[in-house]
């Protein structure tokens, strides 16, 4: 089927059955290779991205339900203009492998513009879905709280 | 930025340069260099195989893969050091699989010798013994052995470049090179000119490479500080190129499906539901395995999956407990190795001994890797070209060469960044497979991404593994620990594989972290025995240390707890007098805990203590009791490397590293049932998530002599400093993993 969806503000024309994973056809069908494979089955959170602006799981989401704009990585920020989410993680130096990492900001991002200043409790709350196996969860706890802070001073 | 386009193979290796970023001494064969692999166009300098420069600027090729250790920053901050560039404004690529890039370090750990207590003579030795790996072209990234192998190199690298450049100024301007000095990249002369190292590459590139000797410590810019990773922004970004993120003009997508049964065929295979699948462009049929090609990743999997097989029966025992009966038996045969027999163990205890007898089993470990196996590969015949996310390019290169038939010299690897490694892709079989696929689609690129499923049940498994112990104290002293090991050897069995070198003689490797304790025991021996093959096991984040650390840890920690004594002075004591350094991090982790010796009600702390890959390192764990559940709250973590080259880097691996430990502690474990593994996924086989990590404080010392290891010694101590403060908790010892089978843990 033919189905047209907005992400990062642009329009795209995709034809495929409607069962297809939203993360394939960013993948495989777009070329916007930032958000990751990582279980396929919801379990990692390595494919979020944001769906007006809430935190969804793109291997458990299909072409044919997606309603309302996406944000993936790619529309957060670039290497030349960061999102803050971002230069905190750069400023904290968060990442390891890197490959849950678009996911673990997306799901973050999302918790902070519904809580901009989230506790301790919160960040489990809203990042327990979210895996690493390199284990870099202090320094993303960390560059949560920075970001948030970050966003209320701008 | 650099390309690695052919002019005459051999042109540049008579530089000294080649020899200075090669090996440095002595007059034997292995001296000799390697090819340069970096071949430029006309106008550039290739000074030697790690610095490259041309008009853009410099371009640094640290060939190690960079799986979030950081290597890629730390091994530019070497080079840079001395070449006087900004590691944060060079291009830092990994390269192309060569012998140039052979890791010297590695395998100068099959030398015997506890390690800790080597000489410096030692040392040396081995790595003269590591320059043997580049006979077996071993260009791989493992062992916690990157910095101990390119903290020489690298630096030499960039010395004997930064000095060729000034050459070719000083020729050019007419002045003594004496005169003149480097800054930020660029030559400076003492009358104000200014040279870019970009303008003197093609000079640079007719003149022999000079020598010069490496800047004392006291000049060091970067060494010992921290350098802003150089891959961050790219993965805070979803711009860092993974072995997924491939994209070849006119490539296809495939999925795969593999026996569940380690080393069995198929018998048949019927793909008829699948053929008119949407999006699938072909079935092949890969022997002991299918797949499907076709137009996304997802189309492809579903129809893999519709594809009913008859596979061939398994041919090793198939359950876990017939597994584990077959370890057991090794224990009825002689032992492999005894590589520490301190006193005499079979001696009559004395008067008031009171003895411990512990079994302790640990299971099988699937690695886990966030970005699953994959590999996009595109043969045309008469050349391949790989990329994948890979620890070994070379072995990559060999296995595909094997494969096909084709000569080395036509296969190109492009190593991308690693979704995690943690020695799981030290292997090709995933590779293998990408090739065999590309095969059958000649001139068409194929990636191979396998389902997480097909990724947890088809790993080189961290072996499952049995110990017994028997151990004394007398008058709250240790007396005796005997300790025999029983466990599938990875050492051996990997190096059947990937060298096709049958090994005989002790396995060092089977029983590291165990024989080598930084211990003063009276009597103190170990035991090696190896069970045979069954499952496929490998490399994994710490090799037997992972198994051994909790072993010999827990047992001291049993025998502290026997004599009355608290569990980290009993260690403190036993360290001290063999070899400071290890105490000197139990005293660290003692006051960045406050450790008392008690703790309040519904409180537990418990300490290790393992020496691995050539670092100590104590873990100090606090519980506590949360409405009946375990949590895991705080963590204080000291690590003595020597030198500590990027400590905030280091830092990373020392909590990443408990973070992988207290996974496999709490959660990790493959099972077997028929043959086949039993966990398919993320659900089945969990690991710490940001609710159950604990808050950690991490201490990077420096007392000891030699350089050690970061990427793996933070994981072995892990699993033994949460069982005992456990213990100290509830009062009832974990005598197997994972924890959550006898404790109730809060996740």
């Amino acid at each position: 089927m033919s189905k047209t969806l907005r992400i990062n503000g642009k329009t795209h024309q995709v034809d495929l059955p409607d069962d297809v994973p939203l993360l394939w056809v960013l993948r495989d069908e777009l070329g916007m290779t930032g958000t990751k494979f990582g279980c396929g089955v919801a379990a990692c959170g390595a494919c979020t991205v944001q769906v007006d602006g809430e935190a969804m799981r793109s291997c458990q989401l299909s072409l044919g339900d997606v309603e309302g704009d996406v944000t993936t990585i790619e529309g957060l920020g670039t290497p030349d203009n960061l999102a803050a989410i971002q230069t905190a993680w750069v400023e904290h130096q968060v990442a390891q492998c890197g490959y849950c990492q678009s996911g673990q900001i997306m799901q973050a991002a999302s918790l902070l513009a519904e809580n901009p200043a989230p506790s301790d409790a919160d960040i489990d709350e809203a990042m327990q879905g979210n895996l690493c196996r390199c284990g870099t969860y202090p320094r993303i706890r960390a560059a949560i709280h920075s970001a948030a802070k970050m966003m209320q001073e701008a | 930025m650099a390309s690695f386009k052919k002019i005459a193979r051999r042109s540049f290796l008579v530089g000294s340069a080649a020899i200075l970023g090669g090996v440095a001494f002595g007059t034997y064969k292995y001296h000799q260099p390697a090819p340069n692999p970096l071949e430029p166009a006309a106008g550039k300098a290739v000074l030697n195989p790690f610095v490259f420069v041309d008009q853009s600027g410099v371009t640094l090729i640290a060939p190690r893969a960079e799986m979030g250790q950081g290597v890629r920053t730390s091994w530019a901050a070497l080079i840079a050091e001395e070449l006087d560039v900004d590691p944060g404004k060079v291009t830092v690529l990994h390269g192309p699989a060569a012998k140039a890039y052979y890791n010297s370090a590695m395998m100068g750990e099959v030398l015997p010798g506890r390690g800790y207590n080597n000489s410096s003579f030692q040392h040396s030795l081995g790595q003269v013994v590591g320059h043997t790996a580049k006979f077996f072209d071993l260009q791989v990234t493992g062992g916690s052995s990157s910095m101990k192998d390119g903290f020489e190199r690298m630096r030499r690298a960039g010395a004997s470049a930064r000095e060729t450049l000034k050459e070719a100024a000083a020729q050019k301007l007419g002045v003594s090179r004496a005169l003149l000095e480097t800054k930020d990249g660029q030559v400076l002369a003492p009358d104000g000119v200014t040279l870019s190292y970009a303008e003197l590459a093609a000079d640079a590139a007719k003149i022999d490479a000079q020598e010069v000797e490496l800047r004392p410590a006291s000049q060091w810019k970067y060494i010992g500080k921290t350098v802003p990773r150089v891959d961050m922004v790219a993965k805070v970004t979803g711009t860092a190129g993974f072995g997924v993120d491939t994209r070849v003009e006119g490539m296809k997508f495939a999925a795969i499906k593999q026996s569940p049964y380690f080393g069995a065929g198929k018998r048949s295979f019927d793909a008829s539901a699948a053929q008119d699948m949407p999006g699938v462009e072909a079935i092949l049929d890969l022997g002991d395995a299918v797949a499907v090609v076709g137009s996304n990743t997802w189309l492809a999997q579903q129809a893999v999956d519709a594809i009913e097989v008859d596979w061939e029966a398994p041919s090793y025992p198939e359950t876990t407990d017939a597994i584990f009966a077959e370890i057991a038996q090794a224990f009825d045969g002689s032992p492999n190795s005894t590589m520490r027999d301190d006193g005499d163990v079979e001696a009559a205890l004395p008067e008031g001994a009171e003895v411990i007898e512990a079994e302790y089993q640990l299971p099988y470990l699937a690695h886990a890797t966030m970005e699953p196996m994959n590999a996009t590969a595109l043969y045309t015949g008469d050349a391949l070209q790989i990329w994948a996310p890979n620890q070994g390019p070379t072995v990559v290169q060999q296995a595909a060469a094997d494969l096909t038939g084709l000569s080395k010299d036509t296969i190109q690897v492009h190593t991308t960044y690693l979704g995690g490694g943690f020695g799981r892709r030290i292997e090709v079989d995933y590779t293998n497979r990408a090739v065999q696929i590309a095969q059958q689609m000649k001139g068409t690129p194929v990636q191979l991404t396998w389902s997480r499923e097909e990724d947890m049940s088809h790993d080189y498994f961290r072996p499952g593994a049995i110990a017994r112990y028997r151990a004394a104290v007398k008058d709250g002293q240790a007396v005796m620990v005997h300790g025999k090991i029983a466990a599938q050897s990875t050492t051996r069995e990997a190096a059947g594989r990937m060298l096709g070198l049958p090994m005989s003689g002790p396995d060092k490797g089977h029983v590291d972290a165990a024989f080598n304790q930084p211990l003063a025991i009276p009597s103190f021996r170990v035991e090696g025995y190896l069970a045979k093959p069954m499952i496929p096991v490998g490399f994994w984040r710490s090799v037997a240390a992972s198994f051994n650390g909790f072993f010999s840890d827990s047992i001291i920690d049993e025998m502290a707890h026997k004599a009355g004594r608290d569990p980290l002075e009993f260690r403190l004591e036993l360290a001290r007098a063999e070899w400071e350094p290890a105490a000197k991090v139990l005293e660290t982790v003692r006051e960045m805990s406050g450790w008392s010796g008690t703790t309040p009600d519904g409180i537990g702390r418990g300490v290790a203590m393992v020496y691995s890959f050539g670092t100590p390192v104590a873990q100090v764990i606090e519980v506590a009791d949360q409405d009946g559940q375990i949590r895991i709250t705080k963590a204080w973590i000291a690590a003595d490397l020597g030198l500590a080259v990027d400590p905030q880097n280091i830092e990373a691996q020392m909590f990443g590293g408990l973070a992988y430990g207290l996974s496999a502690a709490c959660f990790g474990e493959i099972t077997f049932d028929g043959g086949a593994v039993e966990q398919e996924n993320f659900p089945d086989y969990d690991a710490m998530r940001m609710p159950s990590m604990p808050q950690v404080e991490v201490a990077v010392l420096q007392n000891q002599k030699h350089m050690g290891g970061a990427g793996e010694p933070g994981t072995p101590p892990a699993a033994p400093a949460l069982a005992n403060a456990i213990f100290d908790l509830t009062g009832q010892r974990a005598r197997r993993l994972p924890l959550m089978h006898d404790f109730d843990l809060l996740i």
